[in-house]
Parts: C-alpha cells; structure tokens; sequence
C-alpha cells in the first residue's frame, strides 16, 4: 500500500510539474505585452522599459520561469501584474463566490430531487408521477443560462425580489450575498435536480420491487415508513454516485452562470488575467485546476484501491 | 378554540397588517431623497492608480472623486480649479505659479501641500517612471516650493497644452506616503475616499467628511462592473443600477428612451474613430488610394449601423465640440464612382486585396463589417482579421505590421500623435511637424485655433486615416437623477455635482 502511495505521489508531482512547464511555455508563445496593455497607446520606450523591469519581464525566460517555479513549490503563487495583488488572495476572494455557489446549488438540487423522485415513485403511472417527469425532461433539455435569463425576467425585472446580478461581497452581510447568489444557484440547480429526480425515481422504483420490500409489508409497515425507512437509503446509493459526477458538471457550469449574473468567480478572474495578460495570474490559476484535477482522480484511485476486497496484483504490487 | 374558518381569517388579517406595515416602511423610505448613487461601467479597473496606468476605467472611478489633478476639467471641458484654486502663467510661456488650497488634506489625514506637488511632478518624469502620459510632464524642467501653499513648475520649452495636461488623471496629486499603495488603497484629496473593492463586481466610494471644498450631496458612490450587455440592460431594468455610463448597447436605446422612469443623454466622448492605415505600406502610401477610400465609406450609414445613429461624423482628427474645430467632412463625399476612378488613376482598376484587423470593441467588430463591405463596392477587397486587444496591441500599433485596423483614439486634443515619429500610421510630413511645433510656442487660443485648424485641413487632405465618427458618450440613467455629465472631455465619472431631484 505505502508503494503504491508513493506511486501516486510521483505521478501526482510530475504531472503538475509538466502542467507548470506547458502553461508557462505557451503563454510566452501568445503575442501580448502586459506592459503595453497596462500603459497603452501613449507609453513612451522608455515607461515600458521601466515597468517591464518593475514586473520583471526583462529577466530571461529560463530565469522567469524557475522564479515562478520556485515560489510555487514554497507555496506562493505570486503577485498578480496587473492587480499588484497576491494570486492567492486573488483565488481565495474568487473561490468565495464560486464554492458557495456550487454548495449552494447542489444542496438546492438536492433538495428538489429528493422529494420529488420519491414522490414520482411512490405514485408510479399517476399524475403526479407524469408532472415530475414532464418536470425531468424539461430541466434537462434547458441550458442552465437560458434558465438563467428567465429568472432575472420574472424575479428581477418583473418582481424585483433578487438582483438581477453583481455580488456585494461577504464584507456587506451574508444576508445580501446569499441573496446575489439565490438565483444563480437556483440556475444550476434546476438542470441538476431534473437528472436526480430521474435517477432517484427509478432507483426507488427499483428497491421497491425487492425482498426486503415485500416482507416489510408483509409484517404490515406503513407505506410511507416503507418508502422512506427501507427504500430510500438502498436506493441512495447510485442517487450519491451520480451527485458526485454532477459535481464537476457545476463547477463547470458555474463560469457560464457567473457570466449571466456578473459573479466575481474564478472562472471571470481567468477570463480577465488572460485578457490583460496577467502571466502569474493565469499560470497560478491554471496550475491551482491541474492540481485539483490530479488530487481528485489520485483520491478516487486510492479509495477504490482501498475498497477494493480482493488481493493486490501481484508483480509489480508485492511489497504492501 | 377557533374553527378554522376564523383562524384562516386571523391570519389573513395578520398578513394584511404585516403588509401594509411594510408597505409604509417602504413610503416612508421614498419620502426621503436617496443619498447613495450606483454608477454602472462596462470594464472593471485593473487597479486605482491613475497615474500608473492607461486604462481609463481607473480615471472613471477616481478622477475628480478621488483624486485631484492641481486642474480639473469640468463638464463642458473648461479647466477649473482642482488642489490649486489659483494659476498664473509667465509672459514666455515657461514659468507656472500654482497656489493650492490652504486646508487640503489627504484622506489619510496628512496636509496636501507643495512638497507633495513637487513629488508627484517629479515621480511622473523619473526615469523609473511608469506613468502612462510621460511626455506630458516632459517640459518640465524643475519644480520649486518656495512655501507650502505655492509650487512654481519651470518648463525647458513651452507648450500650450500643459495646463490640459496637469488637468488629467495622470496628473493626479500623490502623496509619497501611499503613492505605493494607491493601486489597492487608493489616498487622494478629492471630496469622496476609497471604501471597498468588491474585486470582480464593485467599488465604494464614501464621502469625504474633511473635504476642504463644496461637498458633494451623494454621501456613497458604488461603481458596478458589468461587461456583457444583456446583464447591463437588466441591472438598469432591475433597479440595481442608477446610471449606465458609456452605455454601447445602442440596440437597447429605444427601448430606454420610450420608457419614462429613464432618460438618455447623448454626447460626445473624445474618441475620434477611425480606419487607421498604414501610410508606409502599399498600395496605402499613394495618396490617390487613400482618398478613394475615403470617398467609398459613408460615414451616415456606417453610424446608423454602428451606433444607431448615435454619432456625429468627422472628417479629420479633431471633435466637432472643441473650439477649433473645422468641419471637413464634405471634401470626400461619399461616391463610389469617383473613388474607382480614383483606384484606376493609381493604377487599380480592378482593385487590389488587403486586411482589416479589428480590435474587440463592438465599434470595431461591427464598423470594420459595413466599412469592409463598403470598400468591396469599389473593388478593395478587405479581409476581416479579428484579434483581441493584447494582440492588436502587440502586432498593429507596436509592430506596425498591419493594412488597415479600425479604432477610436480616446485621448483629449491628441492631434499631435500625427506629428510623432514612430507612430503606428507611419504618417511622415514636414508640414504637420511644422505646424505642429508652432502649436506648442503658441498660447494666445485664437491663434491656437487657427493652427489647430491648419492641421486639421492638412490631415484631410492626404487622407491620412479613414475619418469616420465621434464615439458617442451615451448614459442611461433613472429620470430623476441630475448632475451626470452629458458629453465626456475627460475620462471620467464624476459625479461631485449629482444629486436626486
């Protein structure tokens, strides 16, 4: 096992270090001087020499890079070209808006799906059953932006309940953040929610066909202590594995939800650092995702290595 | 116990009472003027600095609120003053005495005297300086404070336009004590100070409580950044958002204008549009080429596409809102047979290929669309090349490796750029140096005038761009809101003099 650990933690640096060195080369590649971005069309030679050095674009290449490299393996992401700011004060503020949003909106689907799967499933071929899966298909067929714009419609423009977008920030109260990131999550969620009321129906509907079922009926258990005592903990088990897909499914499509609602996000801070050219910016955030992507999968490996009842291979596994 | 008839009633009555107290709460709310201003902007500042950065959102936020030039330019474009209340000019043209307002202080408590003017001038000419407008502090030779309330600049050659110049952000007075921090924490002089910076979205600016000068009757300015144009309608439909300056979703406008809780001004910024092209390059250094294009574009239609009839067009590089001004814009009128004949004459009588590199704005994006269709109507056959800003900066104006490129130049009276050496036009006379250089000897402004309107003329006549339209400087805002500026003569927001009617 401590081999295999030790496998994992190679692989997991040297992917990231390759990650360093690819965003890195292919930035210098991309025409764009932040220098001139930051002072414009009326810069002198000179100013640009200036600030160039400020930012110190005048070291070679080589030098730039193992300086970079060398923060980041201390731990420090360095200070942004254009903010004049820490990237990882940066990312943080960034991920302050974009986790909360997709917590928030797997809870949201979570709790819409839950119920409504169940009760789909315990009126099977009803019309309540008809109405959640008319519901699932209408949620899955629509692009959370589209349920976006229809919600700054009715809540917003026609209501007035909820901003129509923008973040105050967490220093103004949790009261009127939450409230700037209710419909945007709601966006998400609803997408999400159609797929999981649709899996959890069925997983229900599954379980209830079982044994177990059968003779807790026949000991004479309510029908609704059947359902939520007996079926629904069997059934969530695929309802968890799917959750846990839709996972990266959010965190993807919060960048185009942050977009409609103007959400100060992680996904808009990459959007602009690559505008302006922001290097230390984009190679932070970009190796910040190499990494989370590698953490994950090294994480799901050793938890089904872990899970996993049978022996080790033998041959290349031996030592555990 | 009461039936459920009668507790369904008790909570309906409890319901009713709750409303409508909430109902007065709100009234009562209206009654009173509101006090704070949300100002919408399509572009967020990279930081707060002005005086270390071209990006003119920095100035939207801070000129004028935040930071005090020793000048400032007000509304109609007049200089009026900013921490100096008095200005004299030597009979040379070389010697300028300030006298700065006696009680001025910076928001960190610390007095705004001379010392910091002389700072601040001699930072923005340094040789480590990164100001983005270096030439303007350039003439300076020296500057002196003979006493705290009195900073006399010497300049090594004259220029006429120096008070303009000490009137811009750039010129925004420092003090060395947050120079370095002013990119997060902003410290000026001005009648509102930094709150907060909600990165990505916001940032709040409060009254200043020890300003020295007419305080303003907003107590809290919040400035909102939202780029995509669907979301800026929305927010100004929702409420959130008070007034939407620079608004350029020209598609939007009819819909604001028909409804009575808005108004839209439009005005003028100082951004002359143009189809720039390279002077140097072939067939674009034949001067019978250039004004064939110019006499292919109709500017009418190009601004009923482009802004939807929001702009007024021009026919040199100057604005028509300037004194100064000579209106050139029928010496090409639009004519597409004289502009082949033209083409012919130079030896193009089938045309020739070329590219059109358009920068993302939507003027250009759009623009460069009509004017590549109007320019295949007599024969040049335009390739759109589309890139984003990094890029155009990099290859168009600093590697000057380009055709034709289509862009708005947004600096005040920046007619000078003809005159510089290296500028990416590659546009090269004699004349216009000359003229040029008498300009800047000259400080009587009818003689100003007159030269300004000798380069004009001579710009026109070689056609050295394509000389399109103004960019408009288009706000939407909520009806009962006075005090925005209508035309834009500087890069700012200023909104010392808004109020709620």
């Amino acid at each position: 096992m401590l081999a295999f650990l030790l496998r994992r933690l190679v692989s997991l640096t040297v992917t990231v270090w390759l990650a360093t060195i690819v965003v890195f080369t292919v930035l210098q590649l991309v025409p764009g001087d932040p220098a001139l971005l930051m002072l414009g069309i009326n810069a002198q030679p000179d100013t640009l020499a200036a600030l160039r050095s400020q930012m110190g674009l005048d070291q070679p290449i080589l030098t730039r890079y193992l300086h970079w490299a060398g923060g980041l393996a201390r731990g420090d992401l360095g200070v942004s070209l254009t903010y004049a700011r820490p990237v990882a004060d940066l990312v943080a503020e960034r991920l302050a808006v974009t986790l909360p949003l997709s917590l928030l909106s797997l809870v949201l689907s979570t709790m819409l799906a839950l119920p409504l799967g169940l009760l789909a499933a315990a009126r099977r071929g009803r019309g309540s059953d008809w109405a959640v899966l008319g519901f699932a298909q209408l949620g899955v067929s629509m692009p959370s932006f589209w349920i976006a714009i229809l919600l700054i419609l009715l809540f917003s423009l026609t209501l007035h309940w909820f901003p129509a977008g923008g973040f105050p920030g967490w220093s103004a109260g949790v009261g009127p953040a939450l409230q700037a990131l209710v419909l945007p999550a709601l966006a998400l969620a609803v997408p999400e929610a159609a797929i999981l009321a649709r899996v959890t129906r069925t997983a229900v509907l599954d379980t209830l066909g079982e044994d177990h079922i059968r003779t807790a009926r026949a000991k004479g258990v309510g029908r609704m202590a059947v359902l939520l005592r007996h079926a629904l903990p069997n059934a969530l088990i695929p309802v968890a594995t799917v959750l846990g897909l839709q996972i990266s499914f959010l965190v993807a499509g919060a960048v185009v939800v942050e977009n409609v609602f103007t959400l100060p996000g992680l996904g808009r801070l990459l959007y602009q650092a690559i505008g302006q050219r922001d290097l230390i910016v984009v190679q932070g955030v970009v190796v910040l995702l190499a990494l989370f992507v590698v953490l994950v999968n090294a994480l799901v490996d050793i938890a089904c290595a872990l899970a996993d009842p049978r022996p080790p291979a033998t041959g290349n596994g031996g030592a555990s | 116990m009461p039936t459920a008839k009668q507790r369904l009633t008790l909570a309906a009555a409890a319901i009713a009472t709750a409303a409508l107290a909430l109902a007065a709460a709100s009234q009562a709310a209206l009654a009173q003027p509101r006090t704070d201003l949300v100002v919408g902007m399509a572009l967020e500042p990279p930081h707060l600095d002005p005086s270390a950065g071209a990006a003119g959102a920095i100035k939207e936020v801070t000129y004028a609120n935040l930071f005090e030039p020793l000048l400032r330019v007000d509304a109609d474009g007049r200089l009026v003053p900013g921490l100096a209340e008095r200005w004299s000019v030597s009979e040379d043209g070389l010697t300028y005495r300030f006298s700065l307002r006696p009680n001025a202080k910076f928001h960190d408590g610390t007095t705004a005297d001379s010392a910091d003017v002389k700072f601040t001038l001699d930072r923005a000419r340094a040789a480590e300086s990164v100001n983005a407008q270096k030439a303007y502090f350039a003439p300076i030779a020296q500057v002196e404070t003979p006493d705290p309330q009195t900073a006399v600049v010497t300049l090594s050659r004259p220029d006429g336009l120096f008070l303009f110049h000490m009137a811009s952000g750039d010129a925004a007075i420092v003090a060395p004590e947050s120079a370095a921090t002013n990119k997060q924490k902003p410290v000026g002089t001005g009648p509102f100070k930094f709150d907060r910076w909600v990165a990505g979205d916001r940032v709040v600016l409060v009254r200043n409580p020890d300003y020295d000068g007419a305080k303003p009757k907003i107590d809290r300015v919040t400035f909102r950044f939202i780029s995509d144009p669907a979301a800026q309608v929305a927010a100004l439909k929702a409420g959130d958002i008070d007034a939407f300056t620079l608004f350029s979703t020209y598609e939007a406008l009819p819909e604001f204008r028909n409804d009575p809780n808005f108004t839209v001004m439009v005005g003028s910024t100082e951004g002359e549009t143009l189809l720039s092209t390279n002077n140097a390059r072939k067939p674009f250094d034949d001067v019978r080429v250039r004004r064939a294009m110019a006499h292919a574009i109709d500017r009418q239609t190009l601004i009923e596409g482009v802004l939807y009839g929001n702009g007024v067009a021009i026919g040199s590089h100057f604005p028509p809102h300037r004194e100064g001004y000579v209106d050139l814009t029928g010496l090409y009128p639009y004519d597409p047979a004289r502009a082949k004949a033209l083409l012919a004459e130079a030896g193009y009588p089938n045309g020739f290929d070329t590219t059109l590199r358009l920068p993302p704005p939507p003027y250009a994006r759009r623009g460069g669309e009509l004017v590549a269709a109007m320019l295949a109507e007599v024969g040049i056959r335009a390739k759109i090349e589309p890139v984003e800003w990094a890029a155009w900066l990099e290859k168009t104006f600093k590697g000057k490796d380009y055709d034709l490129t289509m862009i708005a130049h947004t600096e005040p009276l920046d007619i000078d750029i003809y005159a510089r050496p290296d500028y990416y036009f590659n546009y090269r006379s004699e004349r216009f140096n000359a003229l040029n250089d008498e300009l800047n000897r000259t400080q009587d402004p009818a003689k100003r005038n007159a030269l300004y309107g000798e380069e004009q003329r001579l710009l026109a006549e070689d056609a050295v761009n394509g000389f399109l339209f103004m960019l408009p400087s288009v706000t939407v805002q909520k009806a009962n809101l006075s005090g925005m500026w209508v035309n834009r003569p500087v890069q700012a927001n200023d909104v010392t003099g808004v109020s709620w009617k």
